[in-house]
């Protein structure tokens, strides 16, 4: 069930250059392939991004999530369009699109799961856990389903030792993983469910709503979920049932331990 | 006995902690209002005297970095916040945005206005979806109420903040190869000198500080720099997040003044998990040199770390117990360095992809002889020759594990291959899948041993 590495097999978060075309009409490709409309708001969000920055060029590395957007990877098109916007050449946006491992050069997956098998989350069980999911899914790294769900990887360190074993999910965090809830989670993705990662907004969004945020356009989700997860917590916790505070400081301020968030 | 002290934390566990009503409530923005009445050359010299130092990694005080800038010439600042945590181990910063960014955003507006500078950048790694949102609204949130934007209540200064997310290499956590990706590049280091305080963003003026570090600022301005110092060492001032992760029973993250020692930290987490002896950790992330048992009552300040061979680095305390192989442990890292070189220089990126195949070959059974030794010429090699200390922090877990296990390197060779279970090391239960190589394995000796003891 694995497939080609073209990964182009029945994706559904997905489409080739010109994908404002229905099927069997040739749309005539706009100035960077992409059709009049999907041009248009393009450019409108380009000019946003460039507009953050005293230098425009210091807006590729969010336009390429932006096209990412769009596509669900870096495209020809979208690279032709960054290049046109910021005024280089396709072969700069290119040497900088193939520098960073979250741009992805083929269409990508409705979530890219990412199970962390850095030395002390592989050490953790990271390793078995990517084995299982794996052997579950029917891909290995790199590989996307071929219902075009899930693009599986093994991922670097993520910022969150504390909670070993980890999995990322569209970059939320899956914290404490087992092969039997990494692989129920995949399960459930790909059967079109809602999925709450441990710490982050309330349900996973698909990597093209993901890629509009990193792109610096919120999805107003940032006040779903939790502060901390309980080892963020875990000196805190000790301090205050001592009442230990820094010099001067008051122990015991009005917060109510326990209670996070909502 | 040094005990923890929530200052940065002490918001985490607040409903809601992250929103600016919740911090403001808690005394936020109290040294932001006092650090706009003072003269920015007293704030500069206010952190010079609490002797904070960079909690990225480098440990350089602060303030003498933010005196490296040039005198005004008219034209721009920046300050860039490196918020790229991507070092092994290292997972202080994504929490401390996660559950209080507006920390950083009061101590992002106070070091711009110490510094002059009016546009500030935070660079956030990509793989962190929400974190970046909640920096994205806490930036919005501070502007709302007039703490970012035109004349900043009443002083006449100005500021606005980008949030800019990273697209994911460890490499951009090095500061100059942070500002090559911010201004739109393939994020690699730059050769220095000029420094970025001379030439930085833009070829501008500019600081760059990490998360912790600029977090810290508000709480030195609001309650004076003897109040800062008053925590610590001498020379290592101050309070910091220690990161305890591993095999440790409650691992998490832990404040406390620096000096504090890993017993004293273990005491607090409720010791190793299920009682097991602790054979190596990293005391700042995994490209600080191990240290084993015999380090427990190292003080952590920056000091005594280095006298004992090591680096405070991050305070990245990775711990791992006896079922633990140092061989499994020391390639998974190399593996790290070799796919996160940047490809600029050649001692890192020749040498990194040579360390790698040797150690995979020592872990699959395939090890010869002399590959101790070769492993060590190479990072000979790299050390001190690479163009950043990417490639310094490559060679450090292969020769520190080297100088304490190099009898557990020697067995793997001699054995032809791992004679731990890897599965014993895991917080569940599962059959590993290959069987293990080793004649020593079969036999069931050594299994879950005690390290480094054959």
């Amino acid at each position: 069930m694995s497939v080609s590495p073209s990964g182009d097999a029945g994706d559904v978060d997905q489409a080739p250059v010109g994908r404002d075309a229905s099927p069997g009409t040739l749309e005539p490709a706009g100035a960077a392939g992409y059709g009049p409309e999907t041009l248009a708001s393009l450019t409108a969000d380009a000019a946003e991004i460039v507009a953050r920055y005293p230098d425009p060029r210091s807006g590729l590395l969010p336009m390429l999530h932006l096209v990412q957007s769009v596509d669900g990877y870096v495209s020809r098109a979208g690279i032709l369009f960054c290049a046109e916007q910021l005024g280089i050449t396709a072969a700069e946006v290119s040497a900088v699109a193939t520098f960073y491992t979250q741009y992805k050069r083929k269409p990508n997956g409705k979530y890219t799961v990412g199970v962390c098998t850095n030395t002390l989350c592989a050490v953790m069980g990271g390793d078995e856990i990517f084995d299982e999911l794996s052997e579950h899914l029917g891909v290995g790294h790199d590989e996307t389903t071929d219902d075009g769900a899930i693009t599986l990887e093994r991922v670097e360190c993520n910022a969150a030792c504390d909670y070993a074993p980890v999995m990322m999910v569209n970059w939320e965090f899956f914290d404490n993983q087992t092969p039997q809830t990494a692989t129920e989670v995949t399960d459930r993705l790909r059967a079109g469910e809602d999925v709450a990662p441990t710490r982050g907004a309330d349900t996973v969004c698909s990597f093209k709503q993901m890629s509009r945020v990193l792109a610096g356009f919120p999805d107003d989700r940032a006040h779903e979920g939790v502060g901390a997860g309980e080892p963020t917590l875990a000196g805190l916790r000790i301090a205050r049932e001592r009442g230990a505070t820094h010099p001067g400081g008051a122990a015991g301020q009005d917060t109510t331990p326990g209670e996070d968030a909502r | 006995m040094t005990d923890l002290l929530p200052v940065l934390t002490d918001t985490w566990d607040a409903p809601r902690s992250w929103r600016l009503s919740t911090y403001e409530k808690h005394g936020g923005y109290a040294g932001l209002k006092k650090a706009l009445r003072m003269a920015p050359s007293d704030l500069v010299q206010t952190v010079k005297d609490s002797g904070l130092r960079g909690r990225g990694g480098a440990g350089f005080p602060a303030g003498m970095k933010w005196g490296f800038l040039p005198p005004d010439d008219g034209g721009p600042r920046y300050l860039v916040v490196n918020a790229d945590e991507s070092e092994p181990g290292t997972c202080k910063d994504i929490p401390l945005m996660m559950a209080s960014p507006q920390h950083l955003i009061e101590g992002a507006i106070i070091t711009s206005y110490a510094i002059g500078c009016n546009h500030a950048f935070i660079y956030v790694r990509g793989e962190v979806l929400h974190v970046y949102r909640r920096l994205l609204e806490a930036v919005a949130e501070a502007r709302r109420v007039g703490y970012l934007g035109t004349n900043i209540l009443g002083s006449g200064f100005d500021l606005e903040i980008t949030v800019h997310a990273g697209a994911g290499a460890y490499i951009c956590g090095e500061e100059t190869a942070l500002l090559d990706s911010l201004e739109g590049l393939r994020g690699q280091p730059r050769l220095k000198p000029p420094f970025p305080a001379v030439e930085g963003l833009y070829a501008r003026p500019t600081v760059v500080n990490n998360v912790e570090t600029v977090a810290s600022v508000p709480g030195i301005v609001d309650r004076g720099s003897d109040w800062f110092t008053a925590m610590g060492t001498e020379k290592s001032t101050g309070h910091g997040l220690f990161s305890l992760s591993g095999h440790v029973t409650r691992p998490g993250q832990y404040e406390a003044p620096l000096g504090i020692t890993l017993r004293e930290l273990l005491d607090e987490a409720g010791g190793m998990r299920g009682g097991k002896a602790l054979k190596f950790w990293t005391p700042g992330g995994s490209s600080t040199p191990l240290f084993t048992a015999e380090h427990l009552d190292t003080p952590l300040d920056y000091e005594s770390v280095g006298a004992a061979g090591s680096m405070l680095g991050t305070r990245a305390l990775q711990l791992f117990d006896e079922t633990v192989c140092v061989v499994r442990a020391v390639s998974r890292w190399t593996d790290f360095y070799a796919h996160e070189s940047c490809g600029k220089c050649t001692p890192c990126r020749e040498g990194t992809y040579w360390l790698k195949q040797i150690l995979h070959r020592i872990e699959g059974g395939e090890g010869q002889d002399q590959d101790i030794d070769v492993l060590l010429d190479l990072c000979d090699n790299i050390l001190g020759r690479a163009f950043c200390a990417l490639g310094d922090g490559a060679t450090s877990p292969i020769t520190s594990s080297i100088q304490y296990f190099r009898d557990e390197y020697q067995a793997h060779i001699d054995g032809r291959g791992c004679p731990f279970d890897p599965s014993a090391s895991a917080l569940f239960p599962y059959t590993p899948r290959t069987p293990m190589p080793s004649a020593a394995a079969a036999s069931g000796q050594l299994v879950g041993a005690g390290g480094g003891g054959h």
